[in-house]
């Protein structure tokens, strides 16, 4: 590594594999301590601008460290979250849980400075396989089979993208993480955008994400929600800008998300239909590709981690004081825990881009580069989307979860109340952030890609915005009981690989396994039978063949000896008899046979 | 907060009448703003727009929810152990 430049993800790994041995008192300062290094880490690296960390490896050189405007920005949030999340986990006891978040945000700095697909692959896989434990750490009856299915999919995806790299460097000889031929993309380009797209959850490869994040620990569910989806936007901007086909996906997500958000009855489950939709805006920013959509994009996923986040972490509050989950279990928990409302309020005004709140710095940008490149039908449908946004999450969430009918039972109702004051913290740093961005957005546009020309605090921006909350929000009173939380699932397209699998073993279990019976009976029946009829006539000739020619001579053999044995007296004088006679005999033949 | 949030839920029907009143006033406002900058037609002249785009689409939103999840993507909570094949519902 060079001197100047300080990989994060080192301190991150570092001080997560060292983590185990800190034990007693000093525990909790050192899981402060850790993140806190890493951000202060990327905090330096911002003087830097170029490629650092170069190492030689087969015939390549991995880029560790590409330090530019867009790897800073991106990196600056997540060393951010990684500080936020620990905090808000600071009391977990469990060091498993604290190391797989840890290696989690290594891999997703790993990917946001890295410069080349070989180191790029390597901390995608890092972030995958140490995501799914913040799944397990759960322990819930479904913990295990969702962990592996969320396993399975992000395998499935990595295979996509090193497919896609392999072709790239077969055609290209490069290595090099950068811009592809958007314009013209190839079998190659496809699949790194696939690969991509997996982890941004892009519709129809989203199911994994609902299912997981509503699944996860309550403080694993903090940083699920903030890396694997932006480091993939992150990833996308890099290198598929402009890319005409992501608008019309990322609209799509945008929409899809909101629909079921507004049916979903678990809360976590709704953030997580949430963080579909609201990567949706930044999918579509990334393929508009402007220099203000591309700025609209990075800024919307930096303040989508910020208040994400938040609400991940006062909905978390809820699960890790009550266990519950459904709305149709809570309900009108202000009393109980009035300072997790007011932080997850904020947390919903911000998603709702409502005015001096996160999201009114950015998503409106991204429209606005709709609107300039003449996508109309794009930006229409994104704000259309925005009012379904303000919907779910500004209106459903803190009405049915803080207010509403109260659905708790007793012992529900007993146990909620405000969480442990390092949740309370963290919670108040991320709505402080909330709250600062959207006030005073300049100092997230300095850190953009892009010069910003733009300011979300006009005139009219502000009236539009609160007409298009307004009237939402009356339309929400007017028809909610038609969105009143039910006791149901959502089926989504996991329906139709879980039905893909299931069949898949019904195949291998009758079809195949009736085949295999029926293979096995033949060759039992025919197959045996005749070869052991054979081997019986082989057995038979060996027998009574072979061995009949070989036992013969040696029953021959065995009978002269039996003679000559007889022969053999023992007695010298029967045997010099024998012997006389022989030669008498012999010479009497040769006397006669001379004289003849 | 919470004593606050008790006072006003005391008083819900001046709430909801003085948040109408604050929806007409902002209707009623957005027809004196400048809208020359606005991207579309729609925006500079249809009057109240963003007011009707916002009613109308959060009612089309809860529409389609409510008719989707009516045309069975809602489900009960067990769907997944019902739709179990044979072969599995043996084990």
């Amino acid at each position: 590594m060079t001197s100047s430049f300080l990989h994060p993800s080192l301190i991150l790994i570092a001080g997560a594999l060292l983590l185990p041995f800190i034990q007693g008192p000093l525990r909790r300062p050192y899981l402060f301590l850790v993140p806190l290094l890493a951000l202060g880490a990327v905090l330096a690296n911002t003087t830097l601008t170029g490629n650092f960390g170069l190492v030689d490896f087969l015939d390549w050189q991995l880029v560790f460290g590409r330090v530019d405007k867009l790897s800073t920005v991106f990196a600056l949030i997540m060393a951010l979250m990684a500080v936020i999340g620990t905090l808000y986990g600071l009391h977990v006891d469990r060091a498993g849980e604290h190391m797989a978040a840890w290696f989690y945000a290594a891999g997703s700095l790993g990917v946001i400075y890295c410069g080349d697909y070989v180191s790029l692959f390597f901390f995608w896989e890092m972030m995958a396989f140490a995501s799914v434990f913040l799944v397990w750490f759960r322990r819930g009856p479904n913990s295990l089979a969702v962990g592996y299915r969320y396993l399975l999919i992000h395998t499935i995806g990595g295979i996509i993208l090193l497919a896609g790299i392999l072709l790239r460097y077969q055609s290209t000889g490069s290595i090099t993480f950068d811009l592809l031929d958007v314009a013209h993309p190839g079998l190659a380009t496809w699949l790194i955008m696939i690969g991509f797209g997996l982890n941004a959850a892009m519709v129809p490869l989203h199911s994994w994400l609902p299912e997981a994040y509503s699944e996860a620990s309550f403080n694993g569910a903090v940083f699920l929600c903030a890396f694997t989806t932006k480091t993939a936007v992150y990833t996308l901007a890099r290198a598929c800008a402009g890319m005409d086909v992501l608008v019309v996906l990322g609209v799509i997500m945008a929409l899809y998300g909101v629909i079921y958000a507004v049916m979903e009855n678990d809360i976590r489950k709704l953030l997580a239909w949430s963080i579909v939709s609201q990567v949706g805006y930044m999918i579509a920013g990334i393929g508009i590709g402007t220099d203000m959509a591309i700025n609209g994009a990075v800024a919307h996923a930096v303040v989508h981690i910020l208040y994400k986040s938040l609400l991940f972490m006062g909905t978390g509050a809820v699960l890790y004081m009550t266990g519950k989950t459904k709305f149709t279990e809570l309900g009108g928990l202000y009393a109980k825990m009035p300072a997790t409302f007011f932080f997850t309020l904020i947390g919903c005004l911000s998603i709702s881009a409502a005015p001096f709140f996160a999201a009114y710095a950015s998503k409106s940008m991204i429209i606005t580069a709709g609107f300039e490149q003449h996508l109309n039908w794009a930006a229409w449908l994104l704000m259309f989307g925005a009012t379904g946004t303000f919907m779910y999450n500004g209106l459903k969430l803190p009405y049915f979860l803080f207010f509403g009918s109260n659905r708790c039972s007793k012992a529900t109702w007993d146990k909620a109340a405000d969480p442990t004051w390092n949740m309370l913290v963290a919670m108040t740093l991320g709505a402080t952030l909330c709250v600062l961005v959207g006030t005073a957005p300049g100092f997230l546009y300095a850190l953009l890609p892009h010069a910003v020309d733009y300011t979300p605090h006009t005139v009219y921006h502000l009236m539009e915005t609160l007409q298009l909350l307004g009237f939402a929000a009356l339309a929400f009173f007017l028809l909610k009981k038609y969105v009143e939380p039910v006791d149901r699932v959502c089926l989504d397209i996991d329906w139709l690989y879980r039905q893909a699998g299931r069949g898949f073993l019904w195949l291998v279990r009758h079809p195949l396994q009736w085949f295999d019976t029926a293979w096995g009976e033949a060759y039992r029946v025919v197959g045996l039978g005749s070869l052991m009829t054979v081997s019986r006539f082989w057995s038979w000739f060996d027998w009574h063949g072979i061995d009949g020619v070989v036992d013969g001579i040696a029953r021959g053999v065995r009978a002269l000896g039996g003679k000559v044995r007889v022969l053999q007296s023992g007695q010298i004088q029967v045997t010099l008899f024998y012997v006389s006679s022989l030669a008498a005999v012999v010479l009497v033949t040769f006397v006669v046979s001379q004289l003849l | 907060m919470t004593t606050l949030i008790a006072y006003l839920q005391a008083r819900l029907k001046t709430v909801v009448t003085i948040c109408l009143a604050l929806l007409a006033v902002i209707a009623a406002t957005s027809l004196l703003i400048d809208t020359h900058h606005a991207h579309t037609w729609a925006e500079q002249h249809v009057p109240f727009f963003w007011s009707l785009f916002g009613f109308v689409a959060a009612a089309l939103i809860i529409g389609a929810a409510r008719w989707f999840g009516g045309s069975g993507i809602q489900a009960p909570t067990d769907v997944y152990d019902r739709t179990l094949l044979p072969c599995e519902e043996e084990e």
